[in-house]
């Protein structure tokens, strides 16, 4: 075990796929010499050498397509966008392309590229810094879509995304690569005194499709992923109220066993993330839910989400969702 | 030209930048090619094959000892000069200004223009003024040349209740209309092949406007600048599209983002005339731009310019150029320092001295000073006000959709 911080997670589970696999390579804008801009991959370009690990053209559209083609013959790429905002040159070759060349070609070729990108907002990021896009690629079949909220499921699931022959999505919340976030933006914890700051050394995989039950509780089902899972921790201590707390990890699949079986246990259902509403993929968690648990629902299944505008520079705290805004949601499921 | 360097080693050609910490940085000295090589064509007959010399080679005015050469030499009469001289130091104040502020915490973010002030500011001034601005980042000093002024350019950039796009976008993303200065967004290369369709719309409508757009050296490896370039080969609109070749890209340098040629001569295969030139001439930069402008109102539409210059600072205020190039790099490119050469060219002409540029630095700090606090009455991002959550809701769409309305309400601000 050592204390890390997500950057260093990640790092860890890249240079662990490195050496065990000869045919991973990473790459990306500014991801070789200076090892990434948020220094994700720093030094693994000096210890596995520039065909491994280098800088790529500052092209999405370009970078997916050519994983694509890596990928499909033998290679195992694993391609940095920088900001998730900007895989959207990209969006064509990943949803047209990438997501359905295995089923186009009647399984005879499949690629099994991983897309590592940092998402989310609280970092003054504004529009075009501070999107969490995961319903675009939910909402595409062929794509698996995963994110991470801690060094240690950071480690164990990029661990898996990249070991995965299907193409994977894997977002990362960048406003918590130093340190989880509670909601306060002038509180700047570090991963240091957090549980999930330990994290093995060794190899290790978290499994795609099996969500993390961060805290048990009986009253309400809180489920979340990326930063909002701290946000929520912070929402239900505030609140007083016995939830389960439940960090969905993968989006696509995701884990509905534990969900419906929490939900059917709580009776109550709060989904929390920072993408709009309209879409999100609460809605869809929403409706497979209700699918499910209809009659143990005590209380209409609540959102707490990004509003349906762009993503604000100054006004940011008013956009995130907050601890005062969950909590009030998981109140209103404990009304008569 | 500095040659690329690669790693050719199997199994395929990663390349690498010519120097990197700890190197000592060195560029041959000064650019061989020199003012008076390349001749200046008629824009309004030229074809494209006789620009292809000017988009190998490197159009420069100014020669190393600040003299004015060659057919290039746009003339300019000592007010106008001054007038360049004047913008880019106010540019360069300005962003030391901002820089300051944004350590302070008054702002989130910053890009300098540093060591490309000659850029916005003298192909700005080279157009007319009902010409359309499609910027990066880098050219905020186009808005010197058309008038902005300063105290609204800080509001925006310190997210007060000033700011014309309502703290809704990141410093530098700067919007100003009756500038006709096209707003600013953060996803690369998008505003190039936008600046088509811009021109596209004035020869539409028959208006005497052409459109000047700009993208980076890293960028121009996006769709965007290819389609802009095929677009404007096509349709021939009163376009003019820079490549500025700042040899950097973040921490990317061009070695490693392209194995082609020079930028500029990417435009001769789309049949647009093309030109390379030195970005840190001001003379140079400004009369390639008035070259591109006659070509335009000639009714022969597109032009094609590499600015080959250097980032002399950081990539913004999130970046360490420490950890990827030698810290003197600036110090030996060729094309030396825009302001400080056009500043030597002064000198030579008698126009200028030491007296003269010390005052007119401390009037432009005043400015920039008195700017800054006159700004900050209104708020800034350390400790606000801030404009009203409800701009959050609003301009979205024309009028505000009930979904939306439902979410202002719930926010309840
Ligand atoms: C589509 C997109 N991808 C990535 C980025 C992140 N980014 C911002 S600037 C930049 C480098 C641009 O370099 P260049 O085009 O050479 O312009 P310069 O900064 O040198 O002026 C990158 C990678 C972005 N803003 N947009
Ligand atoms: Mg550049």
């Amino acid at each position: 075990m050592a204390k890390m911080n997500m950057i260093a997670a990640l790092n860890s589970a890249l240079a662990h796929q490195l050496e065990k696999d000869p045919n991973v390579v990473i790459f990306g804008e500014d991801v070789g010499y200076f090892g990434g801009v948020f220094r994700v991959t720093a030094g693994l370009q000096e210890q596995y050498g520039p065909h491994r690990v280098f800088d790529s053209p500052l092209a999405e559209g370009g970078i997916a397509a050519i994983a694509m083609g890596m990928g499909l013959n033998g290679l195992r790429p694993v391609a940095e966008i920088q900001f998730a905002d900007y895989i959207f040159p990209a969006y064509d070759q990943i949803v047209n392309e990438i997501a359905k060349l295995r089923h186009r070609s009647g399984g005879e070729f499949s690629t099994p590229v991983t897309f590592r990108t940092p998402a989310g907002g609280g970092i003054k990021g504004g529009h075009h810094h501070s999107q969490s896009p995961e319903a675009q690629f939910t909402h595409t079949p062929g794509l698996k879509v995963v994110y991470c909220s801690n060094p240690r499921n950071a480690k164990g699931l990029l661990t898996s995304a990249i070991e995965c022959n299907d193409p994977v999505i894997f977002f990362e919340p960048k406003r918590c690569y130093r340190g989880p976030f509670y909601g306060d933006p002038h509180h700047v914890p570090t991963w240091n005194d957090h549980p999930e700051g330990e994290v093995p050394e060794e190899y290790y995989a978290i499994p795609l499709e099996e969500a993390n039950i961060v805290r048990e509780g009986n009253a309400c089902t809180v489920i979340a992923w990326g930063a909002m899972v701290h946000v929520s921790e912070q929402a239900i201590k505030n609140s007083g109220v016995d939830c389960e707390l439940i960090d969905l990890q993968t989006l696509v699949p995701w884990d509905r066993d534990t969900v419906v079986n929490s939900v059917k246990k709580t009776g109550r259902c709060v989904i929390v993330h920072e993408a709009p509403k309209t879409s999100g993929f609460g809605a869809e968690m929403s409706a497979s839910i209700q699918e499910r648990c209809f009659y143990h629902l005590e209380a209409p299944i609540e959102r707490v989400t990004g509003w349906d505008t762009p993503f604000p520079h100054t006004t940011e705290w008013d956009y995130l969702p907050s601890p005062s805004r969950i909590a009030e949601a998981i109140h209103r499921t404990q009304e008569e | 030209m500095t040659e690329r360097s690669t790693v050719t080693t199997s199994p395929y050609t990663i390349g690498v930048a010519p120097f990197r910490p700890g190197d000592e940085p060195t560029f041959g000295g000064k650019f061989v090619e020199q003012p008076g090589d390349l001749n200046r064509p008629n824009p309004a007959t030229c074809t494209t094959e006789e620009t292809a010399p000017h988009a190998r080679g490197l159009i420069r005015v100014l020669t190393d000892d600040g003299e004015a050469k060659g057919e290039w030499d746009p003339k300019l009469d000592p007010a106008t000069l001054i007038q360049g001289l004047e913008y880019m130091m106010r540019l360069r104040i300005f962003d030391d200004r901002m820089i300051k502020m944004q350590r302070t915490g008054k702002l989130s973010f910053y890009m300098r223009s540093f060591g490309e002030e000659a850029v916005a500011i003298a192909q700005t001034m080279a157009l007319e003024e009902q010409d359309w601005i499609f910027p990066s980042y880098r050219q905020p000093g186009a808005q010197f040349v058309r008038g902005r002024d300063m105290v609204s350019m800080i509001c925006h950039c310190i997210g007060n209740t000033e700011d014309n796009v309502r703290g809704r976008q990141m410093p530098v993303h700067y919007t100003w209309k009756e500038g006709r200065f096209i707003s600013i967004s953060s996803p690369v290369g998008t505003q190039f092949s936008q600046a088509v369709g811009v021109a596209m719309a004035s020869a539409y409508k028959g208006d005497d406007e052409v459109c000047i757009s700009w993208l980076g050296d890293g960028t121009s490896a996006q769709g965007d600048y290819h389609y802009a370039l095929n677009f404007a080969s096509t349709f021939k609109p009163p376009v003019i599209l820079n490549v500025v070749n700042n040899q950097w890209a973040i921490s990317t340098h061009v070695s490693l983002a392209t194995g082609g040629r020079t930028f500029a001569e990417r435009g001769l295969a789309y049949d647009i005339p093309s030109f390379r030139v030195d970005g840190n001439d001001f003379l140079a930069l400004y009369s390639v731009t008035k070259w591109a402008r006659e070509r335009s109102t000639a009714g022969l539409g597109p032009t094609h310019i590499e600015v080959y210059t250097y980032r002399a600072g950081a990539h913004s205020s999130s970046d360490d150029p420490s950890a990827y190039r030698p810290g003197n790099e600036f110090e030996t490119w060729p094309g030396g320092d825009p302001v400080q050469r056009l500043r030597e060219h002064l000198v030579k002409i008698g126009e200028w001295d030491e007296k003269k540029d010390k005052a007119l630095a401390d009037k432009i700090d005043t400015e920039v000073m008195a700017a800054y606090k006159e700004a900050c009455e209104f708020g800034d991002l350390a400790s606000g006000p801030y404009p009203p959550a409800s701009t959050i809701f609003t301009e979205v769409y024309e009028t505000v959709p009930w979904h939306v309305q439902e979410q202002r309400e719930e926010l309840g601000k």
